[in-house]
């Protein structure tokens, strides 16, 4: 499926599961209407009217019913609160399972009738919750921009060169140009043909160092690679240099795939410490760009080592460089 | 060197900052001879810019001599002893944006282009002391600035006219007859200018360069209106 029928697909499940939410919001409001309206007639029906609890119970169960309404019809979050009208369902079958046992006759009759109702209400109230969160996970999967969960994750991002795709291929394939515009990478060294040993800065100011080689090549149009032996942090990643419409240009496709250490704990670690791989990522393809472009990254005196995700905000001020902060460089 | 820094909201302080050194190979560091206040940096002064922050060097006009120029800068385009107006946006030169002469697009210039990018939809060329937003470089309104893209932006000044004659290159004059550029005036037209504060007197000496048969300025300050009239204009 291309990514756009996967997207048109996600949302059109979200549009159902939105339509039932809504229908399950009607359904609260009527309930919670007749409890608080008639709680008598409620009670009557159920079999309840010989206790003089249920005549505070009613009243507070159509409030509730009133909650999940509001929720459910003014909300896009179905699935919250999909979810809290089943948690109410398991209450109110546990108050008929005790106004059962207490009962017999007619009364008895009454409250199996209503149970079964509410059985029935309870299953349909289940299938929505269920759909709606699993609506959720998939319609946030298919993003380009990294997945939320752990495990492996694969990051895209793409840039428009102004240098023809053999140029922008060959500064690629010498590997060692990629730190001048990574800001992660320290150092790549080639040690064969094919292969290179990458390291780079990781959070926390730990250090990773990997072997990679490289597992497919087209001169002037594509690069894929990946990760050798036991990484740190196995990577792989395809870069492609696609000829731009205009004839001189450029447009540089890349996609990296990697797995962060801690799983969805260590990403979210990571991006709260500035260090969103995707953000990463697109920095990177912006400083290959100035560096092809202008020959340099560029730098101002808010960003005087070029752009860092992790220096984002604040920046130092944008004012020049005292001595002491110049011969300091990128780590004062 | 001294320089006029922002502090706070409403705020900014005359400080004492380093002197600016080249950090770019293409850089090249200006002492200013002359410098302007723009309206635009009413917008950072009372805060409605976001990014701005305490020391950030402003302003965005200015002009001066060249003192010293990195290795990067073609000795053909600019040397040290040159007198120029510096444009207030900042371009490469060899980007999409500044071959199609958009240097207010320059695609290299702004390092937080990628801010840019998410508040605005699109991203914007660096300007000299015009937020973080646009790049974090230090402004003009001080003794020495660093230019980037040297070789590209500065306009060298290579007659006597003086400092007042020109430094409206660097940002107003050039608003003021975009505005009147894009109007496609014909000489039949009579071409009315709502405010006459700065921009509007630029615009409509520039609508009259460009041809308009009658220029109307429109104002409620009468000292603007006579200003108008005195340049020759219909107040």
């Amino acid at each position: 499926m291309t990514q756009l029928a996967t997207r048109e697909a996600a949302k059109a499940r979200q549009e159902d599961v939105q339509r039932r939410g809504r229908r399950l919001g009607w359904v609260s409001l009527g309930l919670g209407v007749a409890q608080l309206a008639a709680p008598d007639t409620v009670r009557r029906i159920s079999g309840v009217d010989d206790s003089p609890t249920t005549r505070a119970v009613v009243p507070l169960v159509g409030a509730r019913e009133l909650v999940h309404a509001a929720g459910l019809l003014t909300s896009r979050r179905k699935s919250v609160w999909a979810w809290t009208r089943v948690v109410g369902d398991a209450m109110d079958l546990a108050s008929l399972g005790v106004a059962i046992a207490h009962r017999s006759g007619r009364r008895r009759r009454r409250l199996v009738a209503v149970t079964g109702a509410v059985v029935g209400i309870t299953v349909v109230d289940l299938l929505t919750a269920v759909q709606a969160t699993r609506a959720k996970k998939i319609g946030s999967a298919p993003t380009a921009r990294g997945s939320r969960e752990g495990g492996p994750m694969e990051l895209t991002a793409t840039t428009t060169i102004r240098k023809p795709p053999p140029k922008v291929y060959a500064f690629w394939r010498d590997l060692g140009n990629l730190p001048t515009f990574m800001a992660h990478l320290e150092q790549i060294r080639t040690t064969g043909d094919r292969t290179s040993h990458w390291s780079a800065s990781a959070p926390f100011g730990k250090d990773v160092e990997w072997d990679a080689e490289i597992v497919d090549e087209a001169p002037g149009e594509k690069i894929a690679w990946r990760s050798t032996g036991n990484a740190d942090v196995p990577n792989a990643g395809t870069v492609r240099f696609v000829p731009a419409p205009d004839g001189v240009s450029t447009e540089v496709h890349v996609v990296l795939s990697y797995d962060i250490p801690g799983g969805a704990v260590g990403k979210a670690v990571a991006k709260y410490f500035g260090e969103e791989p995707h953000q990463q990522l697109d920095d990177d393809l912006r400083r290959l760009k100035q560096v092809l472009e202008t020959g340099q990254v560029v730098r101002s005196e808010g960003a005087p080592w070029g752009k860092r995700a992790r220096k984002e905000f604040p920046q130092r001020p944008a004012q020049p460089l005292s001595d002491s902060e110049l011969a300091k460089g990128a780590d004062s | 060197m001294r320089a006029n820094t922002w502090a706070g909201r409403n705020k900014v302080k005359v400080r004492d900052v380093p002197d600016p050194k080249i950090l770019n190979e293409r850089d090249a560091i200006v002492r200013i001879t002359s410098t302007a206040i723009c309206g635009s940096d009413l917008h950072l002064l009372d805060g409605y810019v976001p990014t701005m922050q305490d020391g950030d060097v402003m302003g965005h006009e200015f002009m001066g001599e060249v003192i010293e120029v990195g290795q990067g800068v073609d000795p053909g385009r600019l040397r040290v002893g040159d007198r120029v107006v510096v444009p207030f946006p900042i371009a490469c030169g060899a980007c999409g944006a500044c071959a199609a002469e958009l240097y207010s697009c320059c695609e290299n210039s702004n390092p937080n282009a990628g801010i840019a990018e998410k508040m605005f939809g699109h991203p914007v060329a660096g300007i000299f002391g015009y937020s973080h937003l646009t790049g974090g470089f230090a402004g003009g309104q001080a003794q020495y600035a660093r230019v980037p893209f040297a070789d590209v932006g500065p306009l060298k000044i290579e007659s006597d006219l003086t400092d007042e004659q020109v430094l409206f290159l660097s940002d107003i004059l050039p608003t003021g007859y975009m505005g009147a550029e894009m109007c496609d005036i014909q000489s039949t037209d009579v071409v009315a200018v709502w405010g006459a504060g700065p921009v509007g007197q630029f615009a409509m000496d520039s609508a009259r360069a460009l041809g308009a048969a009658k220029v109307i300025a429109i104002d409620k300050e009468p000292y603007r209106l006579q200003m108008a009239e005195r340049a020759g204009h219909t107040a």
